[in-house]
């Protein structure tokens, strides 16, 4: 462990807001470029599946 | 051509395959970036000039190596689909465009908020940061080229070529930190050479860099998988995997 408090840990030695907002943009990009896609996967399956199913039943 | 050409060309067999590596890949990646940060935030050394601000370089250097990664496959996988005229070369183009352009903002922003405590400024117009900025515009440009042309096989002949005179610019960043004199410190990684930080620092950077790459086949796969299916609605085998559920 290089920090000696939890406090110590959050202050980042006084360059916290730099190093945690940097942190929490990354957490954000990498999140939006894996629930985007699994979203966007999920609502096409179900659009196919559903015109599919319509041209079946005519 | 080897047989595994054809089978990258085949729709199909991607998505297939691309469905039986994501599990691990996810697995891998899920491990490496959450092991890697919780080295990088808490273990690694603080740097004895630039303090705490400098554990900022393990989410900046692997989404710039990433960003780059990211566009030269885009280019080369455009440029597959323009000679051999294969969809799935094209579909993997333009996957990698909103990924490549995410990781360039990543490592954009990060740069910026780094560059306050080290260098006393948000952004300077310096070669490294100004080529960094053009590789996110290119990745917009090919994005913006993709969702204009209703044609799938114009617009993805149109964004391998922007993609293709695009790649100038990856030499460019690359070596812009030894053509002009800059603020940005050299690479950290080389291939020749030892890294010139400590092993305590370097590793954990090792590992996130692999963390990267693992989330972006998960992301590259998924948003593949996405694309096929899109594309191939009317064959037999997406008709027949879609009812079968």
């Amino acid at each position: 462990m290089s920090f000696d408090s939890f406090s110590e840990f959050l202050s980042m030695g006084g360059h916290g807001l730099y190093v945690w907002l940097s942190y929490a943009l990354g957490l954000m990009l990498i999140l939006i470029n894996l629930v985007g896609p699994l979203r966007a996967g999920k609502r096409l399956q179900a659009q196919l599946t559903r015109r599919l199913l319509r041209e079946k039943n005519r | 051509m080897p047989r595994w050409f054809y089978q990258l060309a085949s729709p199909r067999w991607c998505y297939q395959i691309t469905g039986r590596l994501l599990p691990g890949f996810s697995i891998v990646a899920l491990l490496l970036l959450l092991g890697g940060t919780v080295w990088a935030l808490a273990f690694a050394p603080a740097d004895y000039q630039q303090g705490n601000s400098f554990r900022i370089i393990y989410l900046h250097v692997p989404s710039a190596i990433l960003a780059q990664s990211c566009y030269m496959l885009m280019a080369v996988a455009g440029a597959i689909g323009l000679i051999w005229k294969m969809k799935v070369a094209d579909m993997v183009a333009k996957s990698c465009a909103p990924i490549g352009a995410t990781m360039a903002v990543l490592a954009l922003l990060t740069g910026a908020i780094w560059g306050k405590p080290t260098w006393g400024s948000w952004w300077v117009w310096d070669a490294r940061l100004t080529s960094m900025l053009i590789l996110f515009f290119l990745y917009l440009g090919v994005m913006a080229l993709n969702s204009a042309i209703e044609s799938e096989s114009t617009a993805a002949q149109a964004s391998a070529v922007l993609a293709l005179v695009g790649l100038v610019n990856i030499p460019i960043i690359k070596y812009s930190v030894e053509w002009w004199n800059t603020l940005h410190q050299p690479a950290t990684f080389k291939l020749t050479e030892k890294p010139a930080m400590p092993a305590e620092m370097w590793l954990p950077l090792l590992v996130m860099v692999i963390g990267f790459y693992c989330f972006f086949a998960v992301s590259l796969m998924m948003r593949l998988r996405n694309e096929i299916l899109r594309r191939e609605r009317r064959s037999g085998w997406v008709r027949d995997l879609l009812l079968s559920k």
